[in-house]
């Protein structure tokens, strides 16, 4: 046992150590099926119906003269870093909850290490979920405005924006230290989504405070990022705004998430 | 501060853990524990127990004192201290979709088990602990007594000198204690490792701690080997249940005339014997001559409890429910440090 | 009797002392006639959209009949989290008819819903919506609504004695869900095309939406039609739910 004890005390490097946690936070992730199905299914069940039903709207004047499937395929995507940010939270809770969390605490794991490992199977999750809607919207006549390259950057910014609410998930599972904490947000998160421009263009919105809203909501901004790439094509603004607001979010929660992290990984 | 491999293996000099809300938890302790001896730690729920161990395994900063562990001081080397060290804390902290296998694997990643070594020693553990046939299967199908062995295993994987346990049998039947009995007693006595052991169970302290330290209230109240701390009380103790439990006051005064009467909480009373076994025939006779119904009587030897009872005025028992608003300190500790 | 009056007392007192419970099931429904009729009015403008109360009632309405679904599906929640703790089996013991438990939740349900209701009606009200229905129109709305809730809370309490899980949440939840949303929620059944306006037009939800919209516009369609289908629906989600009990109490 000497042998093993002595090489012990050299504690693994940054990389292998998020790899360790990484590799565990995927295999969870697959393991555990109703994460990634319904996750998946239920925005494209609410994509199939409101794709439909709010066909009509295509014929507001000033409406941009595509489908209404077309429009509404950015949705999808948003929905898909809600339920990201939610599970990446509620499994990290768990963590805490169960005392995993202080099992962790006493190897030489960094905090910053266990953060990036633990978003790993996020990003996995918002991988599949990213081809699977694209795929799906291209499959139901959706065409890609900006093509092939385009959908490469669509996939990309859907990714970043599902990274940076993993991030929220996260931040506030080491915050609140529960899974019902966690998903009591969740609703909050839902909120953001519908208070923007998910349904109708901005300029469209004919109630004054909504229209408001919608223009202050950073997730409008999100949205039409991810719209313009499929309805409009190279919209530089809007690029530069989604993409800017991805950045800032993944920055913002995970610079909190990080804090949290020394706050709750209390050693001496 | 020692240097590690002479001294004592656990130091502690007046640690004190406060809260900000409530009593401290730990109220100033002081022990020492010998390299490869067994230390009792033995309490009712919310004596401090689990307090202490998560400042010694450096989970929690304490709010004064000192203690080193393997040598090195808890705050201001930490890092040496968990290297040194490997807990089971009082959750078995498992994730259920992982397999045992996987868990193992995992802690000697981030353990610094070098990648060669790791299969090797994931499959000596599993061995070891009798757990190999279940390697593959998720924790979650797992029973408690195997997600203990795990849990010990987990522990460990990177072949620390020094061992906390923190209520390791709680729930376990009595096959899966006796089986972790015997394995921590090897690992102390064959091996040489030190074990710190936390338990409220007073036959798992006399078996298999070398040392018992009664911790109530934040405090240790008596330290020795179970023998001697016995020995200490000596004399049988005498426990009577009133028939009316409304006439409590007059069985205390009948037997104020052998000892001081100590009241267990609900409808007892105990004395001690000072002449022994033999009094107990003048116990009765006083009590029938007051007219007193008994509704029953014991005369017990000597236990762990007796010495708790002695040294507090309560039974472990008694004092558990007592404690109850101030159980859970490892619970209060974790919601804390998320403010 | 008296099982059904205690278990509806609990529902509603529990409902009423705890604000976790409360507040979303009024906040939720709020939120989307906030949301729909917010955000979406300017599908007023859409050629022959031509509700005369206007778009927030057009949505008031929808958004009426959708809490009093979603009400009796957290019942079923509730019955189902009583399952886990074992509250359930301290009810199947000491219910003489047991078949009061399931009425019990069931009335609990409504006189929850009906709080909800009139906070959301009140919210319209003051956000300015137009009633053109008169009492009697209005009076028969509620009547719709009554059985939805009726109907979603009977479907709700079956799966969750059947299952007996809090797990049994979204297979509560997603058809009830699925079922509401492929009505005309945005847009009236006329104004729908492709596949949706198919489904729609087969869809029993539908037929007591419209004629709920029909009733608080003060033009009636289709009203018995929805009264019959709600009340068939309340016949086969009371055999459900019966099951549902059966099955709890063979499993002890």
């Amino acid at each position: 046992m000497g042998d093993v004890a002595a090489e012990a005390l050299n504690a693994p490097g940054l990389l292998e150590q998020v790899a360790a946690v990484a590799r565990r936070s995927v295999m969870r992730t697959i393991r555990q099926r109703a994460l990634l199905v319904f996750p998946l299914l239920f925005p494209l069940i609410l994509f199939a119906i409101n794709g439909s039903a709010l066909s009509a709207a295509t014929r507001i004047p000033g409406f941009p003269p595509v489908s209404y499937r077309a429009f509404a395929l950015a949705v999808p995507f948003m929905q898909g870093a809600l339920f990201v940010a939610v599970t990446a939270g509620t499994d990290l809770a768990r963590d805490i909850e169960s005392g995993f969390f202080n099992r962790l605490a006493l190897t030489p794991l960094r905090g910053g290490a266990l953060l990036a490992g633990q978003l790993g199977g996020s990003i996995v999750v918002a991988c599949v979920q990213s081809v699977v809607y694209l795929l799906v919207g291209v499959a139901t006549g959706v065409g890609i405005a900006s093509g092939v390259g385009g959908a490469l950057v669509l996939l990309a910014l859907s990714i970043l924006i599902s990274f940076g609410f993993a991030g929220v998930g996260t931040l506030l599972a080491l915050r609140f230290g529960t899974g019902e904490a966690v998903q009591g947000f969740f609703p909050l998160l839902f909120v953001t989504l519908f208070l923007s421009s998910s349904s109708l263009p901005r300029n469209l919105i004919k109630v004054q405070w909504f229209h408001d809203v919608a223009t202050y909501n950073p997730v409008s901004y999100l949205i039409e990022g991810v719209r313009s790439l499929v309805i409009t094509g190279w919209d530089a603004r809007a690029l530069a705004l989604g993409f800017g607001f991805a950045i800032a979010l993944a920055v913002l929660s995970l610079g909190f998430a990080v804090a949290a992290m020394k706050n709750r990984l209390v050693r001496t | 501060m020692n240097m590690a491999g002479s001294g004592p293996s656990i130091e502690v000099d007046g640690l004190v853990r406060e809260f900000r809300k409530g009593p401290r938890a730990v109220d100033g302790i002081d022990l020492a524990v010998s390299p490869g001896e067994i230390y009792g730690f033995l309490g009712p729920n919310g004596a401090g127990k689990s307090t202490t161990v998560l400042m010694l395994t450096t989970l929690l900063p304490p709010t004064s004192g000192r203690a080193s562990v393997g040598g090195f001081d808890i705050v201001r080397q930490g890092s040496q201290v968990r290297a040194s060290i490997g807990a089971a804390l009082q959750e078995a902290a498992l994730d259920s979709i992982l397999t045992g296998r996987e868990h193992l694997l995992l802690q000697a990643t981030l353990q610094g088990v070098a990648k060669a070594t790791r299969v090797r020693r994931t499959q000596e553990l599993l061995e070891r602990v009798g757990l190999t046939e279940a390697a593959d299967r998720r924790v979650g199908g797992y029973s408690g007594g195997m997600k203990r062995r795990l849990d010990l295993a987990l522990a460990l994987v990177h072949g620390p000198r020094i061992l906390f346990l923190d209520e390791p049998t709680t729930g376990l039947d009595l096959q899966s204690r006796t089986a972790l009995w015997s394995e921590v007693s090897r690992l102390a006595h064959d091996e040489g490792m030190t074990v710190f052991l936390t338990t409220q169970y007073l036959e798992e302290a006399d078996a298999l701690a070398d040392r018992v330290g009664i911790i109530d209230r934040g405090k240790i109240v008596a330290e020795d080997t179970p023998a001697r701390l016995k020995a200490e009380i000596g004399n049988p103790t005498v426990e009577v249940v009133p028939a009316d439990p409304s006439a409590a006051d007059a069985f205390a005064e009948q037997l104020a005339r052998f000892g001081v009467p100590i009241r267990n909480g609900r409808d007892s009373i105990g004395v001690q014997l000072p002449q022994g076994e033999a009094q107990l025939a003048e116990v009765i006779r006083a009590l029938d001559q007051a007219g007193l119904r008994v509704a029953s009587l014991h005369l017990h030897q000597p236990s762990l409890d007796d010495v708790f009872l002695a040294k507090t005025g309560r039974k472990l028992e008694g004092a558990a429910a007592e404690n109850e608003p101030e159980a859970q300190p490892a619970a209060r500790a974790r919601g804390r440090r998320g403010r | 009797m008296f099982v059904a009056r205690a278990v509806a007392w609990r529902s509603l007192h529990n409902t009423l002392v705890s604000p976790a419970i409360l507040l979303p099931s009024i906040i939720f429904p709020l939120f989307f006639l906030a949301a729909f009729a917010g955000g979406l009015s300017k599908i007023a403008d859409v050629p022959n959209f031509d509700y005369r109360p206007g778009y927030t009632a057009f949505q008031f309405v929808f958004v009426f009949m959708q809490s009093a679904a979603f009400g009796g599906v957290f019942t079923g929640f509730a019955v189902a989290r009583d399952f886990d703790s074992g509250f359930a089996r301290r009810l199947l013991l000491s219910a003489p008819r047991r078949s009061g438990i399931i009425a019990g939740y069931v009335t609990g349900s409504l006189a929850r819903w009906l709080i909800t209701g009139t906070i959301v009606t009140i919210a319209a009200l003051i956000a300015g919506m137009h009633v053109d229905g008169g009492g009697v129109d209005l009076v028969g709305m509620l009547g719709l609504g009554i059985l939805v809730n009726l109907g979603a809370a009977l479907w709700a309490c079956g799966v969750a004695m059947f299952l007996r899980t809090e797990q049994a949440g979204p297979l509560i939840q997603m058809p009830v869900f699925v079922i509401i949303f492929l009505a005309p929620v945005y847009v009236p059944l006329k104004l729908l095309t492709g596949w949706i306006h198919t489904v729609a037009s087969l869809n029993p939800a539908t037929v007591a939406l419209e004629a709920a919209r029909g009733l608080f516009a003060g033009s009636p369609e289709k009203v018995a039609l929805a009264f019959a289908l709600l009340a068939a629906g309340i016949a086969l989600t009371t055999v459900w739910a019966r099951r549902g009990l059966a099955s709890a109490e063979r499993a002890g």
